[in-house]
């Protein structure tokens, strides 16, 4: 049974970035996900939050583990969960998204959780649609959830958050996982570094409140949380970096490397991983990895989000809900 | 046609250096007097006497960088439509970019839209050609015959020559026909799959940045080509600060160089796409607030030459679409004016340079018959309120797209009437003609 509590009603409809919510919005979903850490780990894994909706994962990029994980996690409240298969849909034969994403809103739907290659396609499909919008992932942009879960992941294994130094590493500029976490560790209180040949970061990176390193020796020195990012091949527009060889060198984390870090450091990393590419074997399944959690965080978290928009869209508008969204 | 006399008007010449009170008079499409001393020579008999009540009088605008959809895009916009939105917003004349399809590369395709531009359109337009056949990149089109044939400009419109060697050869032919060559410059490797500014609004939003580089290199680079072959050379379009600078030192050595703005520079900047609004999506970008400034300030000094609308209508199916796959691009014929007069409302730039900047100089550097209010000239004329205010309402938009950066814009400043050789050929109504 999910704990009763009496967290404050999130004030959005739709999740779309971590940009955007206050520090009060993040701590008020991670106290939700942390109530439904337990939830998974029962013998029966349900509860009746989303008995009755429609969640829809339309995932125009293909993903594993964020796709099952948003399909897990409505499971688990109770909804009922739709995976379009775009890669063979009328996406295909052209239709743009907003002809999609008005065809899928005129089915109804509760929830739409979206994962699209160009930035800033969940806010055009919020604005279209009458349901709540879950971002999983837009181009460069944004991957909240990630960010969340990252998030719970830390203060779990941390206790707190605020003055921790936590290291981002590898390629930012691709990465909708950093912005993300930057803007939500730096919201919670944390010191955040970014580490990656220049190459990989966006021009005036520094503005965003980050301290930039160039090496990984100074950059995880004495620091408390080293997260690590995918070298995302498949955007390597240009050549970025000379070799994946020259990279791991440098700029892989391997045992050696983590000795800098806080004997206590947590590692983490938001999958998938190249083994050999920007970590090591060794570190992936060592002692500080918390790879693993943030997995299983990732369960918690999402079934959290899709809570709190759902009892938003309730309060705010309870006759909407009752003539379940007919026109 | 009886003649016209426009009484008690403020009239804001630059071609004689002449802004006063005063009044007009036109017959047989032609301007016979235009000054404070006009009332000297009587009215004309059986002449059409309207009091403007103080309003002003320009020459009509001259917009150097239009885009229009006919043919091959007709349902974006056509040489009617695009002549219909350039009347009501005071502009007389315009040059047509030659970004069709198919690319406007040849004689016949020239007569075509000057055939269709007599028949159909309100207001002259006139065409430019493309520079290299089918805009390839690679061999320049027929400039002689192109030239004969009536264009005025050869530019590849949106694009920019790669090659070197092709700008090199190009400019050196085109010297010898004495007209400019118009070349808008984005480094398409640098630019690479950039959609906006690069800096930290881009950033916040994913999406690829465009550095001010991308802009600056190759029109440096054409600048030198330009002191090498002595070709008349005009930027189009420029936007960054960096860019005035580079226009400032070529000037200081040589001659036949200018430059354009767009409106969306001087008016706009970054932060003005919002969460992903489409419509803002320009080529080039955008830029930060530093840039916009320093574009106003390179106009008002006279380093940029000329304010361009750079019309570019745009369909739902082009802009209706995440931010970086939208087609970049904003209509502007109608908001032009508008938006230009709030430089003057703003005290940045006085009324008479605002007005050489959008009619007399772009009729000079292309050697067209407009720009001017010396009698004998052709009466091309816009009357403006300078200062009655106004939101525009896309649904006021007489273009076929609606892609306007200017939704909902408060503007000061209103066309009340346009002229094109004496007829009137836009008229909001407020007075009578």
């Amino acid at each position: 049974m999910i704990k009763k509590r009496n967290s404050p009603v999130f004030p959005h409809r739709h999740l779309l970035g971590i940009k955007g919510l206050s520090q009060t919005d993040i701590k008020n979903l991670l106290e939700r996900a942390d109530a439904n850490v337990a939830i998974s780990c029962q013998k029966t894994k349900k509860a009746t939050v989303l008995r009755g909706r429609t969640q829809i994962n339309l995932f125009f990029e293909v993903s594993t583990r964020t796709q099952s994980s948003f399909e897990i996690a409505g499971k688990r409240l109770g909804a009922d969960v739709i995976n379009m298969p775009v890669s063979n849909s009328s996406v295909k034969k052209g239709e743009t998204l907003i002809d999609t994403a008005m065809t899928l809103n005129a089915m109804h739907p509760d929830i739409l959780v979206i994962r699209h290659n160009s930035a800033g396609a969940a806010a055009l499909l919020a604005q279209k649609v009458s349901c709540s919008v879950i971002n999983a992932g837009d181009g460069a942009h944004e991957h909240p959830t990630q960010a969340l879960l990252d998030a719970l992941t830390i203060r779990r294994a941390k206790g707190t958050i605020k003055g921790l130094t936590v290291a981002i590493c590898g390629d930012v500029l691709h990465s909708r996982v950093a912005c993300s976490n930057i803007l939500s560790l730096n919201a919670l209180g944390a010191k955040v570094r970014v580490v990656a040949p220049s190459t990989l970061l966006p021009k005036g990176i520094e503005d965003m409140g980050v301290d930039v390193f160039h090496s990984m020796e100074n950059g995880i020195k004495n620091v408390d949380v080293v997260m690590m990012l995918r070298l995302q091949h498949e955007r390597m527009a240009g050549a970025f970096i000379p070799s994946t060889r020259e990279y791991f060198h440098f700029f892989g984390l391997d045992q050696e490397k983590l000795k800098k870090a806080k004997p206590d450091c947590i590692m983490m990393h938001p999958g998938p991983m190249n083994r050999g590419v920007e970590i090591s074997s060794a570190v992936a399944d060592g002692p500080q990895s918390v790879i693993q959690t943030q997995v299983e965080m990732g369960v918690a978290v999402r079934m959290a989000v899709m809570e709190a928009l759902i009892e938003y869209c309730q309060k705010k508008h309870p006759e909407k809900m009752h003539e379940a969204n007919c026109s | 046609m009886k003649p016209i006399v426009l009484e008690n008007a403020r009239i804001v010449d630059p071609s004689r250096n002449l802004d006063e009170m005063g009044s007009v008079i036109i017959a047989s499409g032609k301007i016979v007097a235009a000054s404070a001393s006009t009332h000297n020579q009587g009215v004309p008999d059986m002449a059409n006497v309207i009091d403007l009540e103080g309003k002003a009088i320009f020459p009509g605008l001259v917009d150097a960088r239009v885009f229009v959809g006919e043919p091959g895009a007709e349902h974006r916009e056509t040489i009617a439509s695009a002549s219909y939105a350039a009347a009501a917003g005071g502009i007389t004349s315009f040059i047509m970019m030659p970004d069709t399809h198919p690319v406007i590369d040849n004689v016949a395709l020239v007569e075509f839209i000057l055939r269709t531009a007599k028949e159909v359109a309100l207001i002259n337009i006139y065409p430019a050609a493309s520079l290299t056949r089918g805009m390839a990149g690679q061999e320049i089109s027929e400039f002689g015959l192109l030239t004969e044939g009536g264009a005025v400009a050869f530019t590849e419109g949106k694009k920019t020559i790669a090659n070197p060697n092709v700008m090199y050869r190009a400019m050196t032919y085109a010297r010898d026909f004495g007209i400019p060559i118009m070349h808008e410059t984005q480094d398409a490797s640098l630019t690479s799959n950039g959609v906006m500014n690069a800096g930290l609004m881009a950033i916040w939003l994913g999406l690829a940045g465009i550095p001010r580089e991308a802009e600056v290199i190759p029109l440096e680079r054409d600048l030198r080509l330009a002191g090498l072959t002595g070709v008349r050379y005009h930027a189009s379009q420029l936007s960054t600060a960096m860019s005035a600078e580079a226009i400032y030192y070529a000037k200081e050595r040589m001659l036949g160089i200018s430059a354009g703005v767009s409106i969306n520079h001087l008016s706009l900047n970054e932060n003005d796409i919002g969460e992903y609004r489409t419509f803002f999506r320009l080529s080039p970008p955008l830029r930060a607030e530093e840039d916009r400034t320093a574009m106003i300030k390179a106009l008002r000094d006279g380093v940029i030459d000329i304010i361009v609308s750079s019309h570019d209508p745009q369909d739902v199916d082009t802009k209706h679409l995440p931010f970086a796959d939208a087609q970049p691009g904003s209509i502007g014929l109608e908001t032009l004016l508008a938006a230009a007069l709030r430089l003057y409302h703003d005290g940045s730039i006085p009324l008479k340079r605002l007005v050489e900047t959008l009619s007399t100089r772009p009729a000079q550097l292309f050697g067209l018959d407009a720009g001017t209010l010396k009698p004998g000239a052709r009466a091309d004329l816009v009357i403006v309120d300078l200062n009655e205010p106004w939101i525009l309402e896309l649904d006021m938009l007489h273009s076929r797209s609606k892609n306007s950066t200017f939704e909902k814009a408060r503007f000061q400043g209103r066309v009340i009437a346009t002229m094109v050789a004496g007829k009137t050929v836009y008229s909001s109504g407020l007075v009578d003609f």
